[in-house]
């Protein structure tokens, strides 16, 4: 569990990711994913394949198992790069209450 | 949505002989088998394209759907129990290592008939206190409880007795090993019946679980029992107290648990005869209330080795009724197979190797099918139950339809990689199952950006690389090695590995090394090979150990004095740790995993060397491997490498090795004794995949790649590329009678 805080320093880490979700991250921007793609198992957002390297819903694990992965319908991606960009967004929002997109 | 599962008695067949296959399904009516040669799993649109070919053989369908269901959760059964009939008092007792006290009712000694409801239980009841029930009739019970929680993974002695005289019914719970000034001793009677007694109780005694009506057990026990025992008589207010021991009067039944350790069987050694066997396979082999360090191998000292290990999710066989046989032909030609399931959309498959009739060879080449692995990984919940898989992989988790399945689905069984419910590690794996991961057209999780493909699927870009050279091949898995040692390689001109050989038996190793001496030719494609040791059990089928003691990449340490494996008794861990470091038979040995990116080769000056210049013939740019659907690179996922200290052959030629990883790579523990900043793919050269090639005696070699992801490059522009240039000059050349030098300067 990463003990690291997200402050607006860490914006142009945001940017990083946003012009390549799937790249190779710099040192910066990795230990700002290591803070959201972290954290414990229950509701942490997984994609949920609707066709295989195709399209993608948006899932989040539950704390047992047994239960079903709860599906949120709203959202579907048909690119992986959306679907990261999305998930970081979400993350971001949650650990610092700012929306993304208006902060860069 | 996965409605209908499988599984065969068999994971290898030889022509002629039978396949029994297991079938539930899930709100189908009928369903269609066929048999089909698996030849491409991946279904990446980027890929070479999934490829299978369908066996002309009737099978038999359509065969009526039918569900079966999964029984999971261990127990202990005693089935005939004559000497225990008698109209009496009662005592029981047991000492008892809980692990999930409060998580329902859990039972530790039970005899009930499930259709009268008549009999007794001892337990932990829903509140995690220890509780003595006894029912005359449904509808007639009398229970008492201590109401105290009992602390998990603490021994308690756990004790109950009812007085037929005097109607008194009492419970016992008594931590062994108490703490200062904290009361840890609680036990509570109440008077109840003088009558309660039922003597016509047909039900077998049952430990870790009780009768039912609809499934075999129910009521499983989380943790560990030692010493149950069963008396015809109230125990007295000491007797409660303390432990008894098996000189006392009255007794009916006392199991010893360190008797017979490497079987399903449980021995009475009150005289009685009331032996009994294991379901399901808990864990044997492990501390009970005596261990104190003193001994760490439960064969030297079993009297520290008295406990079982119950689980209520542990699963050996699901022992579903067969559906239908399959004959295969006489004329099959050796290969890996798939029996498909269908119905409507749904569908599954149960690959299985045709390996060459027994003592014979129908192909110059084996590829060895690492079942073995296989079963390591079944049904794993990486990416289900460990939220970190996001962080290593770098990249979101994708859940496909049989993740979902897993999830709602627990009791299918758990591997090496998994926690079982109670959080203690997982050291049986069962392919007596379905494995849903064990299928063509499935997805993984590990596999690297791309296809992401992990063992089974990952192994079929070997299969769809040998079908489109037309090079003839036989298939034996790990499991015809493990039967029928070094026999079932000999005489082959070269011998193919898996992408993940990681798991090995002493007589699997002892087999390929034994080939190697012969002159054999080993080529290793694939990385993290030959790295823990496992034991496949004695008389069960189907089922394997491995404990990860010491150190390496795992999912949890077994806890201290419970490194030796219960089937075979042999010491468990690393093969580097045991005297036999992969470097010394492959040349190379894990160094690292990440699960993102693959990178390319880069030739070093041994590629010069004339000893290999057959390995490059046709290659023309320094740089090899920079594209594939593992990861984009032919070098990546686990990576091995050179090490001289744990026996490395001085005359080994590093052909090539990758520069250059990310941060998601990162050093194994047994290489990192004292962390420190610099770890990870982008500073440490330890991190890297060595391309390795290397004479033995008698005129064999060795080529290995190092890597899990190379297989993911071979398809690359239609197989017209270096890695796919690379392999199949190595492939001619290991197919070559003529010897390979078996002297060098050093």
């Amino acid at each position: 569990m990463s003990r690291y805080r997200i402050t607006n320093d860490d914006l142009k880490h945001a940017a990083e990711f946003r012009a390549d979700p799937l790249g190779i991250p710099g040192p910066g921007l990795q230990r700002v994913l290591n803070l959201l793609r972290g954290g414990p198992k229950s509701g942490k957002y997984v994609l949920v394949v609707k066709e295989p390297f195709k399209r993608w819903g948006l899932g989040r694990l539950p704390a047992d198992r047994g239960q079903p992965v709860e599906i949120i319908d709203s959202l579907e991606f048909t690119s992986l790069f959306e679907a990261e960009w999305e998930v970081f967004k979400l993350r971001w929002k949650t650990h610092t209450g700012q929306d993304l997109e208006q902060a860069l | 949505m996965t409605r209908i599962l499988g599984y065969a008695d068999r994971i290898s067949a030889a022509p002629g002989e039978c396949i029994q296959v297991m079938v539930s399904c899930e709100g189908l009516e009928q369903f269609d088998a066929n048999l089909i040669r698996v030849i491409q799993g991946d279904i990446n649109p980027s890929g070479p394209g999934y490829r299978e070919e369908a066996v002309a053989l009737n099978l038999g369908g359509p065969f009526v759907g039918r569900y079966q269901p999964i029984n999971s959760g261990s127990y202990a059964v005693i089935d005939d129990a004559p000497a225990f009939n008698t109209q009496s008092s009662l005592g029981l007792q047991a000492l008892i290592w809980p692990t999930l006290p409060g998580r329902g009712s859990q039972v530790i000694l039970s005899r009930e008939d499930p259709e009268l409801g008549a009999g007794f239980r001892l337990y932990l009841d829903s509140e995690g206190a220890a509780a003595f029930q006894i029912t005359k009739k449904k509808g007639k019970s009398k229970r008492i409880s201590t109401g105290k929680r009992l602390i998990s993974e603490r021994w308690y002695l756990i004790s109950g007795s009812y007085d037929v005289e005097n109607g008194t019914l009492t419970v016992v719970q008594k931590l062994l090993n108490p703490y200062p000034n904290v009361n840890v001793a609680f036990k509570v009677s109440r008077n109840v019946s003088t009558n309660m007694i039922c003597t016509d109780i047909e039900a077998p005694i049952m430990i870790a679980a009780r009768s039912a009506n609809n499934q075999p057990a129910i009521d499983h026990f989380n943790g560990r029992i030692e010493a149950p025992k069963i008396f015809s008589r109230s125990l007295r207010t000491e007797e409660m107290e303390s432990l008894v021991g098996t000189e006392c009067e009255d007794l009916v039944a006392a199991w010893d648990f360190s008797v017979g350790m490497s079987t399903e069987q449980i021995t009475d050694k009150s005289g009685n005869q009331l032996h009994g066997y294991l379901v399901n396979l808990p864990t044997r082999g492990v501390c009970g209330h005596k261990w104190d360090g003193s001994e760490h191998c439960w064969h030297k000292k079993p009297e520290h080795y008295a406990a079982i290990h119950f689980h209520d999710d542990d699963l050996y066989d699901c022992a579903w009724k067969s559906d239908f046989e399959v004959r295969l032909p006489d004329n099959i030609s050796s290969g890996v197979y798939a029996i498909h399931l269908q119905s409507g959309s749904e569908e599954y498959y149960i690959p299985f190797a045709v390996r060459p009739p027994h003592g014979t060879k129908t192909a110059p080449v084996a590829f060895i099918l690492p079942t073995a692995s296989y079963m390591a990984y079944a049904n794993n919940r990486i990416g289900i139950d460990v939220p970190e898989t996001e962080i290593v992989t770098g990249r979101l988790i994708q859940m496909n339809p049989i993740d979902l399945f897993m999830q709602t689905h627990p009791e299918i069984g758990l591997c090496f990689y998994d926690l079982h419910n109670d959080g203690s590690g997982v050291f049986y794996s069962s392919r007596l199952r379905p494995i849903v991961n064990m299928q063509p057209k499935q997805i993984g999780h590990l596999g690297g950006a791309g296809s992401n493909l992990w063992q089974f699927n990952a192994d079929t870009h070997i299969l769809d690389w040998l079908e489109q050279l037309d090079q003839p091949f036989d298939v034996i898995a790990d499991e015809d090695i493990e039967t029928e040692g070094s026999e079932v390689l000999e005489g082959y001109r070269a011998v193919i590995t898996g992408t993940h050989p990681e798991y090995y038996s002493a007589r699997m190793l002892d087999s390929l090394q034994a080939y190697m001496d012969g002159g054999g030719r080993l080529m290793y494609l694939g990385g993290n090979g030959f790295y823990w040791r496992v034991s496949y059990h004695p008389t069960l089928p189907g089922v394997i150990e491995c404990r990860k003691s010491e150190d390496g990449i795992r999912a949890f340490a077994p806890l201290p004095g419970e490194f030796y494996s219960s089937f075979t008794g042999e010491y468990t861990g690393l093969w580097r740790r045991n005297g036999r470091p992969p470097n010394e038979l492959v040349g190379i040995g894990m160094v690292s995993q990440g699960f993102d990116y693959s990178s390319p080769y880069v030739m070093r000056e041994a590629s010069r060397d004339p000893r290999a210049a057959f390995v490059f013939e046709g290659v023309e740019e320094p740089v090899i491997g920079d594209y594939g659907l593992a990861g984009g690179g032919a070098a990546g996922l686990e990576l091995d490498a050179t090490n001289h200290a744990l026996g490395t052959p001085p005359h080994t030629l590093v052909l090539a090795s990758s520069e250059r990883h990310s941060d998601l790579y990162l050093m194994t523990p047994e290489d990192m004794n004292d962390p420190a900043p610099g770890l990870g793919g982008t500073e440490a050269e330890i991190i890297r995949a060595e391309m390795v090639f290397f004479e033995t005696p008698s005129g064999g070699a060795v080529f290995s790649t190092g890597s899990i992801a190379w297989s993911g490059s071979l398809s690359h522009a239609n197989y017209n590329n270096d890695i796919a240039r690379i392999t199949t000059n190595v492939l001619k050349r290991f197919l070559d009678e003529t010897p390979f030098a078996s002297t060098t300067e050093h």
